[in-house]
């Protein structure tokens, strides 16, 4: 009698393991594909110096690269980082440690922001930016990623200054300092490493849209640092280049995508190390 | 061997202080008349009693009889706490600290120690030299504060040579003895003490009771405990609060110096307190 209901248990277990791995694979498979894909389809163009020092070429001349969209991602990511970390990060700060109404609405209409699709963000910008100066520019590329970013910061600098615990605060208060001080320099530095996180996070996120730079950054086929000007991007490589009947142009789009996986999982690692630390910090408080 | 015999002294080997009777030392804290909502909950009615200049006065009572709250009536911490509210009078240097505006001055000089030490994320200096910092001191006057609070708070000698690891690396007694030290750096008159011993284990404790004991030459420490015989091994006056059965607020039933209020009790609950018939 034993025997037998030991046997059933050991079969429901292995069957009930068998279904959580056979989907978790499942699950793994266009993760792995698209990882798998990008690395094969990109690396001929990826793997020559050329690539990450040249600009576009027209059709059939060797030696194009991606140089001026990689530095115009940097210039327009970098832009809205400088925008919306600091805004984001006062935001996230002040709606934990002063809370009221005001917060409450910051904080709709960041989860809603969140939610928002990015091309709307950018019609947004197109419409502010763009439109009153006739053309089209790096600063109203990286304006539009700043409203892309705001949320994300606001939100993950929120739930780390939250994890703090109250106790630290209090002790601050206790020495008769200001409660903006004890917020600042007390509980923001505590909360750091989550804070630094949702920063990175933000920053992946904005380096892989191409919606909201349509027609903000628009794009540029030539070498420029002048974020006044067009400015090209990797995402805007990629859809540019993937639509054309070219297959030079088509594999520069996929090494340009390749590019970008790369430094997404560059910036992923670090943020999991952030959070790494942000919890062996948390432990010893 | 011989700091847990220190630790079992009789209750009766309080300290002995003829000069602990009141009126003797000029008060430094005088608690008049003072009610406490939280909302619309009463938390305490009517508490009134003197506090002595530079001596240790003990608040002992059960739980929930409100000895928390009337601590943090004395640096206005209760402030962050959303509908609360004092009434009556804790007049503190000619000024009364249930109206006063100078909130930041006030907690500079009433300084709060809690029941469980929270140090801040950074070196063991920086914790002490944190608010000093932040109230914009000279570099020279910071660390002279750091070395002065932390020699003041029997932690020198151990963490002298590593000013520069992290807090968290010290043991609990010794990181409640850094809060200590965080305290006294921006020069408090008043040290409030909320259970400091209450996360310790006894010799922790002991080295803590020993400091206070100290620190009392130069300071007014008021300190609330669970613990009697920390009250009747360290205070030279005890309030004994009890909450009021019938209407759930905190009231003070008896205040006076430690001996006598632990070998004759006016008031019969502080008797059977006392002898452990309830509580």
């Amino acid at each position: 009698m034993n025997r037998v209901r030991n046997v059933r248990r050991r079969f429901m277990n292995s069957l009930a393991l068998a279904v959580v791995y056979t989907l978790t694979a499942i699950a793994l498979i266009p993760l792995a594909l698209v990882l798998w894909y990008t690395a094969v389809k990109g690396w001929p163009a990826a793997s020559h110096l050329e690539f990450y020092v040249n600009v576009e070429r027209p059709v059939g001349i060797p030696g194009a690269g991606v140089a001026h969209a990689i530095v115009g991602s940097a210039v327009m990511v970098g832009l809205a980082s400088l925008i919306s970390i600091p805004v984001g990060v006062i935001s996230g700060v002040n709606l934990v440690e002063f809370g009221g109404r005001f917060a409450r609405v910051v904080r709709l209409a960041a989860d809603v922001l969140v939610g928002a699709p990015s091309i709307a963000i950018g019609l947004f910008a197109y419409v502010l930016f763009v439109a009153p100066f006739h053309h089209f520019s790096g600063v109203a590329g990286a304006l539009a990623l700043a409203v892309l970013m705001l949320p994300v910061v606001i939100r993950t600098t929120e739930g780390a200054v939250a994890l703090i615990p109250a106790s630290l605060r209090e002790s601050g208060l206790a020495l008769g300092l200001p409660r903006w001080r004890v917020a600042l320099q007390l509980v923001l530095p505590a909360a750091a490493p989550g804070v630094i996180t949702g920063a990175l996070l933000a920053i992946a996120r904005a380096a892989g849209e191409t919606a909201p730079l349509l027609f903000t950054g628009f794009g540029n086929r030539f070498w420029n640092v002048d974020p006044t000007q067009p400015m090209s991007a990797l995402p805007l490589i990629v859809f540019h280049d993937a639509l054309t009947p070219y297959p030079a142009l088509q594999e520069q789009a996929w090494g340009a995508a390749l590019v970008l996986v790369a430094a997404m999982l560059v910036v992923n690692l670090a943020s999991r190390w952030a959070v790494r630390r942000q919890v062996r910090l948390a432990g010893q408080l | 061997m011989s700091n847990l015999a220190a630790y079992r002294r009789p209750m009766q080997s309080f300290k002995p202080d003829l000069r602990a009777v009141p009126g003797a030392s000029p008060s430094t804290l005088r608690v008049q008349g003072l009610s406490f909502y939280y909302g619309k909950t009463r938390a305490l009615k009517d508490v009134s009693f003197d506090i002595a200049d530079r001596r240790i006065t003990a608040i002992i009572g059960p739980s929930g009889c409100g000895k928390s709250t009337l601590l943090r009536v004395f640096n206005r911490m209760y402030d962050f706490v959303p509908g609360a509210r004092a009434e009556g009078k804790v007049l503190f240097e000619a000024e009364d600290i249930v109206t006063t505006n100078r909130l930041l001055e006030l907690r500079q000089k009433v300084g709060m120690v809690f029941q469980r030490p929270s140090p801040f994320p950074m070196s063991i200096q920086d914790n002490v030299a944190f608010a000093p910092r932040l109230l914009g001191w000279r570099r020279a006057q910071v660390k002279e504060a750091v070395a002065r609070s932390l020699q003041a708070a029997a932690l020198w000698d151990e963490v002298k040579d590593r000013l520069n690891a992290p807090a968290t690396s010290l043991s609990g007694g010794q990181l409640q003895r850094l809060s200590i030290a965080r305290c006294l750096a921006v020069n408090p008159e008043v040290i409030l003490m909320d259970e400091p011993c209450s996360a310790l284990d006894p010799i922790a404790t002991l080295k803590i009771e020993d400091l206070m004991v100290e620190l009392a030459s130069d300071y007014t420490i008021v300190i609330v405990t669970h613990n009697m015989q920390q009250a009747a091994r360290v205070s030279d006056y005890t309030a004994f609060m009890l909450m009021n059965q019938a209407e759930r607020f905190g009231e003070l039933i008896e205040f006076a110096p430690t001996g006598e209020l632990f070998n004759q009790p006016r008031d019969r609950r502080t008797e059977d307190y006392i002898t452990g018939r309830f509580g």
